[in-house]
Order: structure tokens, then C-alpha cells, then sequence
């Protein structure tokens, strides 16, 4: 029953069962929260089970049954697949944790709908990370366009709508644009699963069209992973729920665009494949302009949570960069910063929830003082926002230190340029709001205190987890390991 | 000039004849404004084809498909007895279709006093 | 053991079945309800039976009266005549088996002339299905139409003139279809699908007239456009009982005569390549599809809605008949069955509706997703079946479709096809915004359907789902073996 083909499947289960037990216990909160927290912690506990299989460099396969002539519904456990798969898990733990303090802190209506609807987006994102070809991935890809759309219409009002329409209008178009794209590889080359470095190859057709069917990728994934001009359905998303901005537009959402990116250019295209025909330059550059405009932008916002919606379209596109340069130290750093970047940023989206829930303040500038106040909340801020400006130390360094080296390996200096200008600006738009709310006072916060535990024990956990990977980033989940296999099976030996 | 119409118009008159009754159908169809006259020229187009079917059916000298004695069993000088049989069914189905068809009309004409398309269609928009 | 009879079954028990529901229904109307959903009950039955038979056995041939063919009628029931029977009779069923309530309020006093008459539809459409002489078709083309029209009529107060327009044009295509006929018949002698297929010959200009004059004819009755008009209204202005039985069928029977002449009988070559058929068909059915859902989308009238929504997802099916291909068919037949489970949810939901609010303006939809939970949620189902999302059975028709038109080289129809889905994806989001989010403006309180009704509406719900997961099944069980000669799906 718990073979090893039959594991990747497992990993779905709980997150699904959830879903019917949350609805019938609509009535009866606790347990209701019970049996998402208990989802959360045995899907982490069968995708950590297949820990030692994967740093092997055993590839788990599991086809469950067929969808079309010669395409199956398969699911496959490589190190990049685990590597998000992971990142998801664990964090849907913290973030269900989370989530019950903030809906009951808030009085949130429909909260059964809430964590009907984490549960489901949950199954959609491990589906993803799973996903042996394309045609699953795209089935699991546009679940997660549905499932996450009620949680961000959640408050229901004008602006929450309005959001999810936004959001609506950027993921279909992309999701039929990545239909289409999946349909011609189909054509073409006949194959769907993915490969390490890559299946297509220029015999499937001139340089024109496999620019043309890459760009239709890039503009399917695109959207989701918050690449510039396709990004702004993410600020607007803003309007959902603390809780729903972390884990999904943190963590599963954008990082499952940031994911289909790093699949698409290293396991269906593949480094080869994108030097004959060019077409990494472009990314690359759509991912250089993405981190250095977005960071600007993120200085303009008052809005605290849109400030971190931009930094997150930025950070992405760290990812982003990282794969597009193609070279063994930069798909590193990607996969790095996929894991590290999300730590990161959820205890960030976590601390301005706690911060909402106490004092109803978004704004960076009513948030003078706040440290004062709450100072467990803003020092975790205060870690987290060092970790990714690179501070050494933090998480973050390691991931830009990969991506440096990256950079320097492919030849292209003038994105190590870009990477540290980027790492200027963060600073410039993180360490004011830690100034100002350690540094300054503000009396209408006499009566502030800590968050409750609820809130505040995740927020701690995350930020502890980024400074311990700071210091010992193969600590616990091997990520540098599984990172450096990524690397070495899409991109080939590392040098040095 | 009688060369180019003596095969086309005058050695097939009965098929130009269908044709004409097939127009004069379609005319009345689409052209008139009363409903009744919308389902005469339905009526007459559905006859038109019926008519066509019956004409493939002759044969010059041919006797009505019964068995005689005196001919004996030769199909030649019968008339194709099929397409009649269909056309029985067709017809049939003609006015069933009509009957239908006159159905509609009353209930029609109960509820907006009128059967005349331009009326019809003021009063639909009112309403 | 074959049962040669079962073909000649179906139109029978449903002969019977409307015979008894008359007379029933002058002794005891109560009665007349049960006895045609028993009846619809059998002929689903029997179509299983049919299935079983032909998959075992190969195509069951019933010749009528023992007249043997080709001068005789016969009856042939093959994978495709199955597949569509089994479409028809489960339809039939689920929605037999919640109609009393709506069809008491909606037809007061006549609901047994209305069970009746429904049965004869069926039996006109299994009839169609299942026949193999042309005439034949004909004959039961114009019962399953009369019966169609008088449904239709049992409408409000413009379903007069709905029907009536439905039945101009509706009889004009079939006399197109029998002057078509009538050329094929002086060209060849026979009437036999089967063996004018072996008779034919392509080049003759009589039987290429006769292509055209029967596409034409079958086009008036499947709606393609530009011959679509009489479908919003006659859709709308029906009783929702009457809509959810005939809109999920009708237009697909109109297709599956559509594909049997067009493809069985002319040949694939001669209307793909010797005659424009085939283009001509595939890029108005393009037109109907941008059309269809431009259109819904201006909609306020929820019926009205979705009635262009099914001119765009009829021409979806038109599309992969145009295309000729063996995947873009298999598009096509796959969409006949997601479509008409999706449409006969979403029918049936606004009958629920209906019931339960007394009206179908889109304003009293507000926020009833939360008080009808169950509806709603095969109500979703089917929305983002008729979008285009996978794991639904919409998605996959899709794919096989867009496939095909790649694989020859369309791709005009490929990028209308996908962007029609967001055309699509516009109202129906519209729809479920305003129905899970607004606050409802009713006074009286809104319960769930009655399980009688809302029992239907689940099962087609999750049957979208499942017959898109498992559409490899459907592609295996049925769609291979439908195939017309000739095309042949690979893999």
C-alpha cells in the first residue's frame, strides 16, 4: 500500500479528505480546524517520507490512469517537484495555525468556505510539484487558478471583487495561452513528460517557432509568477486575507509560476535547446527589468502589504533570472531561493497580519512605534526583511550568493549588477519601516500588546527556521543538496 | 436557341414546374406577412418536393404498380411504386405539420389578436 | 446471446409507454408521471443492453417487418447509434425523473398530454439514432421536430411564436434534407445508408448537389449559424422542463445525422476535398461560436443566456466536424456528451430555481448559491465544465479539438476556439460572483430543491467531472469503434 509508486499519491490524499470533513463540520469549529490541521501535518509527513529517496537521486513515478491516447495522469517525485512540494507542506502547517488565530482575531465570515478552499488549493499546489508532463501539470495548474480564486474574493467586498476579477482576467487568458503552448509541444514533438534538460530540440521545428511556442510558456507561467508587464493582479490581490496573501501569493500561487518557469525552461526546453535559439536572453532580461522596477516600486507604497506583494513580484523573478542564466551555480540559487524566499516572505505577510489584527493598521506610516509595542512581531520582521536583503547570516544570503556565482559562471556580469542594486533597494524599502517602528513613538499604542500565540508562534518559527538555514542551510531539509541536484541534472556539474 | 432549351426546359417541363412551385413556396415564405400565407408557402414548398419525388417515378407507358396478368413481370412498363409509398409518408408528415403548425397560429392569435408579422412583432416589443 | 430485437426496442416501449401515459392520465393524471419516468427508465436500460450487445457482438441489425435490405428498412445499431442512444436515454431520464413539479405549475391540467409528448420526442430521437434508411430519418426527423415544437409551445406566454418559428424553419431543413433525398435517390435507387455509400459516385453532379442541399437542411436544425436564430427564443420561451429536455439533445441528434450522411454515407474524402462541405461547415461554425457568446454575454435573462451559450457549444461540436480529422471528431463526439450533461444541469438548475423563487431574473440570483448549496455546487461544476477547465469533460473536448485543428495547420480556428473560452469564462464568472457573494433581495426565505430535483442536477454535476477524468474510457469504449471508415485515432 505504501510502496514507493504509490507514495506521490498519498501525498494528495490528506489535503483531499480534508476538504468533505471541513464542509460536514461546518457547525463546530474545532474540529473543523482539526482536521485542517491534521491534513497539513500528515501531507508534510508523506512528502518528508520521500526525503531519502529523492537525495538518492531516485525519481519516484506513480501513473494513475489515462487522460488522453498517450498521456497519462502521472505524478513523478524529482528533486525540484519535492523541493516545492516541501516548501508548500510545511508551510501550510504554520499558515493553518496562523489562519485560525487571524479569522477568529478578525471575526472573518465564511471561514468554513476559508479553509474549505486552503484545503483544496493545498491538493492543487502538491499536484503541481508533482505533475510528471505538462498535460498534468496544466490540470492541476488551473485548479489552483480556481480554488484560490473564492479565497481571494473572501471579505467580498468591492475591492475584493474587483481583485478576484483582475486576478480572473490575468490567469485564464495565461492558462489558455499555456493551453495552447502545451497543445502545439504536443504536435511537434509527441512527448509531454518532462525531462531533465530538456526533450525538445531543434529538429521539432525552426528557431522562429520554438521562440514562439517558449514565449506562449513564458506568458502561460508568466502571469502567475508576477513577471513584469503580467504582474498586476498581484498588488490587487492584496485585498484577500493576511493568511491567504502568505501562503498563496507568498508561497503557493506565485511560487507555482516561478515553479512552471524553472519546468518549463530546464525540463521541457532545456539550457541547450534555449542557447541555439536565444531565447534566454529575453527572459532574462524580462526577469532583470522585473527585480529592479518592482523594487522601485515597492519604495512608493504605503500600503504595508502591497509594498510586499511588489518586493514578491521582485523576488520571484530572482527565480526567474536564475533559471533563464542557465548555468549550474544560477539554478542553484533559483531553486534556493524558491525555498528561502517563501520563508522569508510569509513571516513578513505573517507579522503585518498580526499587526492588522491588533491595531487595524496597513499603513507604514500610522506604524511608527509599533516595535515598542509588539517587539517579538517586529524583530522576526526585522530578521526576515535582513534575510532578503541579503544579509549573511539569514537564509537569503546563501540563495543571492548562488545566484551571484550564477551570474558570473554565464558569462553575464552586468546581472550581478542588477542583483546587488536590487539588494540596495531592499534595503531602502525594508529597513525604514523597521526604523520607524523601533525608533519612533506613538502614543494611541499605549494599549497595543503582543499578538496572540496563535499568530505570533508561526511568524517565530519561520523567522527561527530562516536564521538557523542562515547559518546551516542543508539543516533539516537537505536544500542545498536537493537544490545542487536540480542544478546538476538540468544544467550539468557545477564549476567550483 | 431551342437546341440549348429543348433538353434543359422542354424535354424536363415537369421538373421546371417543380422548381417554379418550389420559388412560389419560398416567395410566400419569407414575403408575406401573414402567418397563414407564411404557412401556405411552407405548405406549397413541402408539395413542391413531394411533386418532385412523384415525377422521378414516371415512366413513359408505364401502368400503375399492381400486379397484371396481362403485362407479367416486367418493371419497365411499371411505375416506380416507391416513391409514391414515400410520399404517402410524406404527406402525412405535411400535414401533421400542419396541424401543428394551425395549433400554434390559434394560440397565437388568442393571446395577440393578430397573424400579421409587423403587428406581431410591435406587440412583442411593447409587451 | 444477441438479442437482434433490441434495436426495434426502444421506439417501441416508448410507443407504448406514451400510449399508457394517455390513458392512465384520463383515469388517474397522478399516475401519468411515474409511468414515463418508468418508461424513460427502461429505454436507458435497453440502451445499456444495446451497448453490452454492439461492443461485444458488433453492429446488431434489425430488419423492419423481416423485409429484408436493402429494399426493406432495417434498424442498425452501431458504436456510434449506441453512444448517442445512451446520451439521449440518460438525459431523458434525469430529467423525467424531477419534472412533476415544474411541469404541474408550468402546463396546469395538461401535464399528461406533456409526459406524452415527451415520450414521442424520445422516441423520434432514438428512432434517428438507430435507423439505417434515409427516409427513415426523415420520418423520424419530423416526429422527434413536431413533438419538439409542441413542447416548446407549452411555454409562457411568447413560446407561441417561438414554436412557430421554430417550426418554418425546422420544416424547410427537413425539405431540404428530402430534396437532397430525392437526388440521391434518382442517382442511386435505393434509400439504404449502407448501400448508398457503396452506390455513390462523388464526381456526379446530382449527388454533389445533394451534399450540399442535405448540409444545408441539417444546418437549419442543428443551428449552425447563420441559421441559428430560432434557438434563443424557442430555448427561452419553453417551459424548463421542456428546455432541459430538448436542448441537450436535439441539436445533437441534428449532429449525429450531420456526421452519419456527411461522413458514413458521402465519405470523408468527398466532403473534406472534393467539395468545401467540411470548410464551409467548420468556419461558420467558428462564426457560431463568437457569436453565441458574444451574444450571452449581453444577456440579462438567465435562460436567454444560456441558450446562446449552447449556439456557441453546438458550434464547438461543428467545429470538429468541419476539421475531419480522427481527433477533431473525437473533440466533437466527446463535446456531445460533456455538453449535453452540462447543459441539462444548467437547465435543470434554473428549474430548481424557478421552484423554489417563483422567477429566473438574474437579480433574484443574488447570494442564493449559500440558501440551494447543493444545486449550486453541480451549478459550478457544469460552469466551469461549459468554460473550459480542466478536470472537467469541457476541457478535454477542447483539447482534442485545438489538437486537431493543429495538426491541420487551422490556426485561426485554434486561437477563436481558445479565446471563445474566455468569452465564456466572462458571464458565467459574472453569474457565480452575483450568486455566491451578493446579498440575496429575497424576503422569503429560499430552501434547497426537493430531492426529486435536485438529485439529477448532482449527478450530472459530478458526471461533468468524472467524464472529463475518465475520457480515456469514453475515447476507448465508444470513440474508437465510431470512427467514421478511414479515420482512425492514433495512440
Amino acid at each position: 500500500m505504501f510502496s514507493e509508486t504509490t507514495q506521490p499519491l498519498w501525498a494528495l490524499v490528506p489535503s483531499l479528505l480534508a476538504i468533505p470533513l471541513i464542509l460536514a463540520t461546518a457547525r463546530r469549529p474545532n474540529l473543523r480546524e482539526t482536521w485542517t490541521l491534521l491534513a497539513a501535518l500528515s501531507q508534510c509527513a508523506v512528502v518528508l517520507s520521500m526525503l531519502p529517496w529523492v537525495l538518492e537521486g531516485h525519481v519516484i513515478e506513480s501513473t494513475l490512469w489515462s487522460l488522453a491516447p498517450d498521456i497519462n495522469l502521472s505524478l513523478r517525485v524529482d528533486p525540484l517537484g519535492f523541493l516545492f512540494a516541501l516548501v508548500a507542506s510545511t508551510l501550510w502547517i504554520v499558515t493553518s495555525c496562523y489562519s485560525i488565530g487571524y479569522v477568529r482575531g478578525t471575526r472573518e465570515k465564511h471561514q468554513t468556505r476559508y479553509f474549505a478552499s486552503f484545503a483544496c488549493c493545498l491538493t492543487a499546489t502538491i499536484g503541481i510539484a508533482f505533475s510528471a508532463n505538462l498535460l498534468t501539470f496544466l490540470l492541476f495548474f488551473e485548479l489552483l487558478t480556481l480554488t484560490t480564486y473564492p479565497l481571494v474574493i473572501h471579505k467580498e467586498t468591492k475591492a475584493a471583487l474587483s481583485a478576484g476579477r483582475k486576478y480572473l482576467a490575468y490567469t485564464l487568458p495565461a492558462g489558455l495561452t499555456l493551453f495552447g503552448a502545451i497543445c502545439w509541444t504536443a504536435t511537434t514533438a509527441g512527448n509531454l513528460d518532462f525531462v531533465a534538460g530538456g526533450f525538445l530540440s531543434t529538429k521539432h521545428g525552426t528557431a522562429e517557432t520554438l521562440q514562439l511556442i517558449f514565449l506562449l510558456f513564458m506568458i502561460g507561467v508568466g502571469v502567475k509568477a508576477g513577471v513584469m508587464p503580467l504582474h498586476s493582479w498581484l498588488p490587487s490581490a492584496m485585498a484577500a486575507p493576511t493568511p491567504v496573501s502568505a501562503l498563496l501569493h507568498a508561497v503557493a500561487v506565485v511560487k507555482a509560476g516561478a515553479f512552471g518557469v524553472l519546468r518549463v525552461t530546464g525540463y521541457v526546453f532545456g539550457p541547450e535547446l534555449l542557447r541555439d535559439i536565444g531565447a534566454w536572453t529575453a527572459l532574462a532580461w524580462f526577469a532583470g527589468i522585473t527585480l529592479t522596477m518592482a523594487s522601485l516600486l515597492a519604495i512608493r507604497q504605503n500600503n504595508l502589504k502591497r509594498r510586499l506583494a511588489y518586493s514578491t513580484i521582485a523576488h520571484l523573478s530572482y527565480t526567474v533570472l536564475g533559471a533563464a542564466l542557465l548555468s549550474p551555480w544560477s539554478w542553484t540559487g533559483a531553486s534556493l531561493h524558491l525555498v528561502f524566499h517563501a520563508t522569508l516572505k510569509i513571516t513578513l505577510f505573517f507579522c503585518a497580519g498580526a499587526i492588522y489584527v491588533n491595531t487595524h493598521i496597513e499603513n507604514i506610516s500610522d506604524m511608527a512605534g509599533i516595535g515598542r509595542r509588539m517587539p517579538v512581531t517586529m524583530a522576526a520582521f526585522a530578521v526576515a526583511s535582513l534575510g532578503l536583503v541579503g544579509f549573511p547570516g539569514i537564509s537569503g544570503f546563501a540563495s543571492k550568493w548562488s545566484l551571484a556565482l550564477g551570474s558570473l559562471e554565464a558569462g553575464q556580469g552586468v546581472f550581478l549588477g542588477l542583483l546587488v542594486l536590487s539588494g540596495v533597494l531592499n534595503a531602502s524599502y525594508f529597513l525604514p519601516i523597521i526604523h520607524a517602528a523601533f525608533f519612533k513613538t506613538n502614543p494611541a499604542f499605549d494599549r497595543v500588546a503582543e499578538a496572540s500565540p496563535w499568530l505570533v508562534a508561526p511568524l517565530v518559527i519561520t523567522a527561527t527556521i530562516s536564521v538557523v538555514w542562515g547559518i546551516a542551510p542543508n539543516l533539516g531539509a537537505h536544500a542545498v543538496d536537493l537544490a545542487m541536484l536540480i542544478a546538476t541534472s538540468v544544467t550539468g556539474e557545477h564549476s567550483g | 436557341m431551342t437546341e440549348f432549351l429543348q433538353p434543359l426546359v422542354i424535354d424536363r417541363w415537369a421538373y421546371v414546374f417543380t422548381i417554379l412551385l418550389l420559388s412560389v413556396g419560398l416567395y410566400g415564405l419569407v414575403m408575406k406577412k401573414n402567418l397563414i400565407k407564411k404557412l401556405i408557402g411552407m405548405n406549397i414548398f413541402q408539395t413542391a418536393v413531394i411533386l418532385f419525388f412523384i415525377q422521378q417515378a414516371y415512366k413513359h407507358g408505364g401502368t400503375v404498380p399492381i400486379y397484371d396478368t396481362t403485362v407479367g413481370a416486367r418493371p419497365e412498363l411499371y411505375v416506380n411504386p416507391l416513391p409514391h409509398g414515400l410520399m404517402l409518408t410524406a404527406i402525412v408528415v405535411s400535414v401533421a405539420t400542419t396541424g401543428v403548425a394551425l395549433a400554434l397560429l390559434v394560440l397565437i392569435h388568442r393571446r395577440y389578436e393578430t397573424l400579421n408579422e409587423d403587428e406581431l412583432l410591435q406587440k412583442l416589443r411593447e409587451s | 446471446m444477441t438479442w437482434s430485437q433490441l434495436p426495434i426496442l426502444t421506439p417501441v416501449v416508448l410507443l407504448v409507454g406514451a400510449t399508457a401515459v394517455l390513458l392512465t392520465g384520463r383515469i388517474r393524471p397522478s399516475l401519468a408521471h411515474r409511468l414515463a419516468t418508468a418508461t424513460c427508465a427502461s429505454c436507458f436500460a435497453i440502451a445499456i443492453a444495446l451497448a453490452v450487445q454492439v461492443h461485444h457482438h458488433g453492429p446488431t441489425h434489425y430488419a423492419l417487418g423481416g423485409w429484408s435490405p436493402p429494399i426493406g428498412i432495417e434498424l442498425v445499431a452501431d458504436t456510434l447509434s449506441v453512444y448517442f442512444l445512451l446520451v439521449i436515454t440518460g438525459i431523458a431520464l434525469l430529467v423525467m425523473v424531477g419534472a412533476a413539479p415544474a411541469v404541474e405549475r408550468d402546463t396546469p391540467g395538461r401535464s399528461v398530454e406533456f409526459f406524452a409528448i415527451s415520450l414521442i420526442f424520445l422516441l423520434g430521437l432514438s428512432g434517428i439514432v438507430l435507423t439505417g434508411d434515409l427516409f427513415n430519418l426523415y420520418v423520424f426527423l419530423e416526429i422527434s421536430s413536431l413533438s419538439a415544437y409542441t413542447l416548446v409551445s407549452s411555454g409562457d406566454e411568447r413560446a407561441g411564436v417561438a414554436a412557430f418559428r421554430y417550426l418554418i424553419v425546422g420544416t424547410i431543413g427537413a425539405s431540404f434534407y428530402l430534396l437532397g433525398l430525392g437526388f440521391l435517390y434518382s442517382v442511386t435507387g435505393t434509400l439504404n445508408m449502407t448501400d448508398m455509400a457503396m452506390r455513390l459516385d462523388p464526381a456526379a453532379i446530382p449527388v454533389r448537389l445533394a451534399a450540399v442541399m442535405i448540409t444545408v437542411g441539417l444546418g437549419l436544425k442543428m443551428a449552425i449559424f447563420p441559421m441559428h436564430r430560432w434557438l434563443p427564443d424557442a430555448y427561452t420561451h419553453a417551459s424548463s422542463t421542456a428546455t432541459a429536455l430538448i436542448a441537450p439533445i436535439m441539436t445533437k441528434v441534428s449532429a449525429y445525422v450531420l456526421i452519419r450522411i456527411l461522413f458514413f454515407v458521402f465519405g470523408t474524402s468527398m466532403v473534406s476535398i472534393d467539395l468545401p462541405i467540411a470548410q464551409a461547415i467548420m468556419w461558420l461554425s467558428v462564426a457560431g461560436v463568437l457569436v453565441g457568446s458574444t451574444m450571452a454575454i449581453a444577456q440579462t435573462d438567465l435562460k436567454r443566456m444560456l441558450a446562446y451559450s449552447s449556439v456557441a457549444q453546438v458550434a464547438y461540436i461543428g467545429v470538429g466536424i468541419g476539421l475531419a480529422t480522427p481527433l477533431a471528431l473525437a473533440g466533437a463526439l466527446l463535446h456531445v456528451i460533456s455538453h449535453a450533461t452540462m447543459k441539462c444541469c444548467l437547465f435543470l438548475v434554473v428549474g430548481a430555481v424557478e421552484l423554489q423563487t417563483g422567477n429566473r431574473k438574474l437579480s433574484s440570483l443574488s447570494g442564493i448559491g449559500r440558501k440551494m448549496p447543493w444545486t449550486f455546487a453541480a451549478f459550478t461544476a457544469a460552469a466551469v465544465a461549459m468554460i473550459g477547465l480542466p478536470p472537467t469533460g469541457g476541457f478535454f473536448s477542447k483539447w482534442y479539438l485545438v489538437l486537431g485543428g493543429m495538426a491541420t495547420g487551422e490556426w485561426w480556428v485554434v486561437i477563436f476556439v481558445l479565446g471563445a473560452s474566455l468569452l465564456t469564462a466572462t458571464y458565467f464568472f459574472r453569474l457565480l460572483e452575483s450568486i455566491y457573494t451578493r446579498q440575496s433581495s429575497e424576503l422569503a426565505p429560499i430552501k434547497e430543491a426537493p430531492l426529486a430535483v435536485a438529485l439529477p442536477i448532482v449527478i450530472l454535476g459530478l458526471a461533468v467531472i468524472l467524464f472529463g477524468l475518465f475520457n480515456s474510457r469514453i475515447l476507448d469504449l465508444f470513440l474508437r469503434d465510431a470512427m467514421p471508415p478511414g479515420l482512425v485515432i492514433s495512440g
